[in-house]
C-alpha cells in the first residue's frame, strides 16, 4: 500500500468517525429530536439503496426500475427471519438476530436477482427498463397475495431492531464495500460493459458473468436496505415497495451521477431531507421537487458528481492547484 | 500447422449466402491482407472468425482448436484478438484503464479478495499497473496513460485500440479496416505501428483493407474476396496483376 492510498484512508475513517460520534453527541443533548433522527436513519437506508442501483446502472450501465422489488424482498425475508428467531430463540441479542437476519435477506434478493437478471440482461436498454419494472410489480403483487407476508393487511409485530449505531455502521460497509468492488479488477470488467459491451466481449470479459454478478450484488445490498427499512418501520405494508419507490432511488442514482458512489450519498441526503423540510408547503413541493431536478439535468446533466468521486485528497489537490496559479499570477 | 485455419464456411443470412465456401490458412507470423469489394462479405468473415456469428457449414481452427459456437471472450482466450472498423474504445475511462481491462486475464485474485484488499490484490495491482504502463511505452504512449479514451487524436484512438488488443496477448491479430477515415500521414503511422508490432510481438496478423497503399506495402500474401467466394491468393504482386481482380475491382 503506497503511503497516498494510506493518508486518504486515513482521512476517511476520521471524517467517519467524527460524522458518527458528532451525531451521538447531537442525539444525546437532545438537538436532534426523536424525528429528526427517523430521518437521518432514512437517510441512511436510501444511501444503501441508491448506492446499490448505482452499481446496476451507473456502472454496469443497465438501466433497471425494479429495485422496490428487491428491497421488498429483502424486508419480508428479514421481517420474517427475525419473528421466527425471536420466537425460537428467547434472550438472543438485538445485533446477532439483526445480523442474521440480514444476511438470510441478502441471500435471499441476490438469488432472486439471479433468476431475474439471467433472462432480463439479454436485453438491453429500454427493454431491460421495462422487463425489471414488470418484475418488481410481480414481487410486489406476489407479496400482496400470500398469506405468509400478511398479504394487503401488512406484516406486523416485526422486531425493532434497527438502531442508529447498527444503520449507520452497515450504511458504512456497505459503501465502502461498493467502493472496493468497483475499484478492482472485477470492477473494471463491470465498467467494460457500460462503456461497450461488444468491445468488453472482444478483449476477453465474461461479460455475461459480470452482468449477472453485479446485478445480483446490486439486489442483495438492495434487500439489506430493505431489511433495515422492515427492523425500522416495524410495519410492512406491500404497496410501499411500488414503482415509485423504484424511481424515486433512480432519481437519487441519477441526481447524484451514475457511476458516482459518493454522489448518491450526496443525493441521497438532499433528496430525503428535501420533501420533508417542504413539508409545511404541503401539495406544492412535489411541484419544487420537480423543479429542482429539472433545474439540475439542465445545468448538470451528467449529476452532481458525473463519474467521478468526491475525495478530500482532490479537493485538498485542486485548492493547492488554484492557489498555485493564484500566485503565479501575481508573481507575473 | 497452420494458426488459423477456415475450411470451407459458410454464412447464409435467410435467403443471402454471404460467404460460400470461404478457405483460408494462416501460418504463424504471416502477415495476411483480406480485400473485396464493398459488400465481399469481408466483415462477415470476421465476424465467424471471432465468434460474433457462428458458422453456418465449415469449421475453423485456431492453433488447433476449433471455435465454432464458442463465445467471443472465449476465442479470445485462445489467443484470436480484434479491432473493429468504427473505434470501439472504453471513452469514459483512462487509456491505462483501457489496457488494464485487457490485461484482465494476468490478475487473478478473486472477488473478496479485492473487497478485503488482501495482498495478493495489492500485488496483482501493481504487477498489472506496471506491465501496463509498460505496454503503453511499447506503443509510444506512456504520457497519455491518464488521458480519457475520447480525447484522444483518431489515430491515437486506433493505435489504442490495437494495443488493447494486444495486451490480451493474442497469437493472431485481427485488424477491421484500421486505416478507414484516415488521413495519409495516419495510415503512414498505422503502417509503423504495424510494423512495430511484427517486431515486438510474436504474432500473425489478418488485416481487412480498402487502402491498397497499404495493403500493397505491408502484407505478404492477399486474399480477394467477391461475392462471398475467393478469386484469388497469392503475393501482392501475383494479386495486383490477376485478372480476376482486375475485373472485380475496374469492372471488364
Amino acid at each position: 500500500m503506497d503511503r497516498k492510498i494510506l493518508k486518504n484512508y486515513a482521512i476517511n475513517i476520521l471524517v467517519i468517525i467524527a460524522i458518527y460520534i458528532l451525531l451521538k453527541v447531537l442525539m444525546g443533548t437532545g438537538v436532534i429530536s426523536r424525528y429528526h433522527q427517523g430521518i437521518i436513519i432514512f437517510i441512511m437506508i436510501n444511501i444503501i439503496l441508491a448506492t446499490s442501483l448505482n452499481l446496476a446502472t451507473g456502472f454496469l450501465g443497465q438501466l433497471t426500475l425494479g429495485h422496490a422489488g428487491f428491497m421488498a424482498v429483502g424486508a419480508y425475508v428479514s421481517a420474517m427471519t427475525a419473528v421466527a428467531l425471536k420466537a425460537n430463540f428467547k434472550g438472543m441479542p438485538d445485533l446477532v438476530m439483526l445480523i442474521i437476519s440480514l444476511a438470510v435477506a441478502a441471500v435471499a434478493s441476490a438469488l432472486v436477482g439471479i433468476v431475474i437478471g439471467v433472462p432480463a440482461l439479454r436485453l438491453r436498454g429500454d427493454y431491460l427498463a421495462i422487463i425489471t419494472l414488470g418484475f418488481g410489480e410481480v414481487i410486489r403483487v406476489v407479496i400482496n397475495n400470500i398469506k405468509a407476508t400478511g398479504g394487503a393487511q401488512g406484516f406486523t409485530g416485526i422486531p425493532k431492531i434497527s438502531t442508529f449505531d447498527n444503520v449507520f455502521w452497515i450504511t458504512v460497509l456497505v459503501v465502502l464495500f461498493l467502493y472496493r468492488l468497483t475499484h478492482s479488477r472485477q470492477g473494471r470488467a463491470i465498467l467494460s460493459i457500460r462503456e461497450d459491451e461488444i468491445a468488453a466481449e472482444a478483449v476477453g470479459v465474461k461479460t455475461t458473468h459480470f452482468k449477472v454478478m453485479g446485478f445480483a450484488i446490486a439486489a442483495s445490498i438492495a434487500g439489506i436496505g430493505g431489511g433495515l427499512y422492515a427492523h425500522y418501520i416495524a410495519f410492512l405494508d406491500p404497496n410501499t415497495f411500488n414503482f415509485m419507490r423504484s424511481v424515486e432511488i433512480l432519481v437519487i442514482v441519477v441526481l447524484g451521477g451514475m457511476g458516482s458512489l459518493t454522489g448518491s450519498i450526496l443525493a441521497a441526503i438532499v433528496l430525503t431531507i428535501m420533501p420533508e423540510a417542504l413539508r409545511s408547503f404541503a401539495n406544492y413541493r412535489l411541484l419544487l421537487y420537480s423543479f429542482m431536478l429539472i433545474i439540475m439535468m439542465i445545468f448538470r446533466p451528467k449529476g452532481i458528481f458525473g463519474t467521478g468521486e468526491f475525495s478530500w485528497q482532490g479537493f485538498y489537490d485542486r485548492y493547492q492547484m488554484r492557489k498555485n496559479a493564484l500566485l503565479k499570477r501575481e508573481q507575473e | 500447422m497452420a494458426l488459423l485455419e477456415a475450411t470451407n464456411i459458410c454464412m447464409q443470412f435467410g435467403g443471402l449466402r454471404a460467404v460460400d465456401n470461404f478457405n483460408l490458412s494462416i501460418d504463424e507470423h504471416e502477415l495476411v491482407g483480406l480485400i473485396g469489394p464493398n459488400g465481399a462479405g469481408k466483415t462477415t468473415v470476421f465476424n465467424m472468425l471471432t465468434g460474433v456469428y457462428a458458422p453456418t457449414e465449415g469449421n475453423i481452427k485456431i492453433d488447433g482448436v476449433s471455435v465454432v459456437g464458442k463465445k467471443p471472450y472465449e476465442i479470445v482466450r485462445i489467443g484470436a484478438a480484434r479491432t473493429f472498423q468504427n473505434i470501439r474504445l472504453f471513452k469514459d475511462l483512462t487509456v491505462l484503464d483501457n489496457i488494464k481491462i485487457a490485461y484482465h486475464h494476468e490478475l487473478k485474485y478473486s472477488t473478496l479478495e479485492g473487497i478485503l484488499r488482501l495482498p495478493r490484490y495489492w500485488a496483482d495491482e501493481k504487477k498489472a499497473h506496471k506491465a501496463c504502463l509498460d505496454f503503453l511505452k511499447i506503443f509510444d504512449m506512456e504520457d497519455y496513460a491518464e488521458t480519457l479514451a475520447k480525447n484522444l487524436p483518431y489515430g491515437k484512438q486506433r493505435k489504442l485500440e490495437i494495443a488493447r488488443a494486444l495486451a490480451t496477448k493474442p497469437k493472431i491479430l485481427m485488424l477491421d479496416e484500421p486505416a478507414a477515415g484516415m488521413n495519409p500521414q495516419e495510415t503512414h503511422e498505422l503502417m509503423e505501428t504495424i510494423g512495430l508490432i511484427r517486431k515486438q510481438f510474436d504474432i500473425a496478423i489478418l488485416l481487412i483493407e480498402h487502402d491498397m497503399h497499404l495493403v500493397m506495402g505491408i502484407c505478404e500474401r492477399i486474399a480477394v474476396l467477391d461475392y462471398g467466394k475467393i478469386i484469388a491468393v497469392g503475393t501482392p504482386e501475383e494479386t495486383r496483376n490477376n485478372p480476376d481482380v482486375i475485373r472485380v475491382y475496374l469492372g471488364e
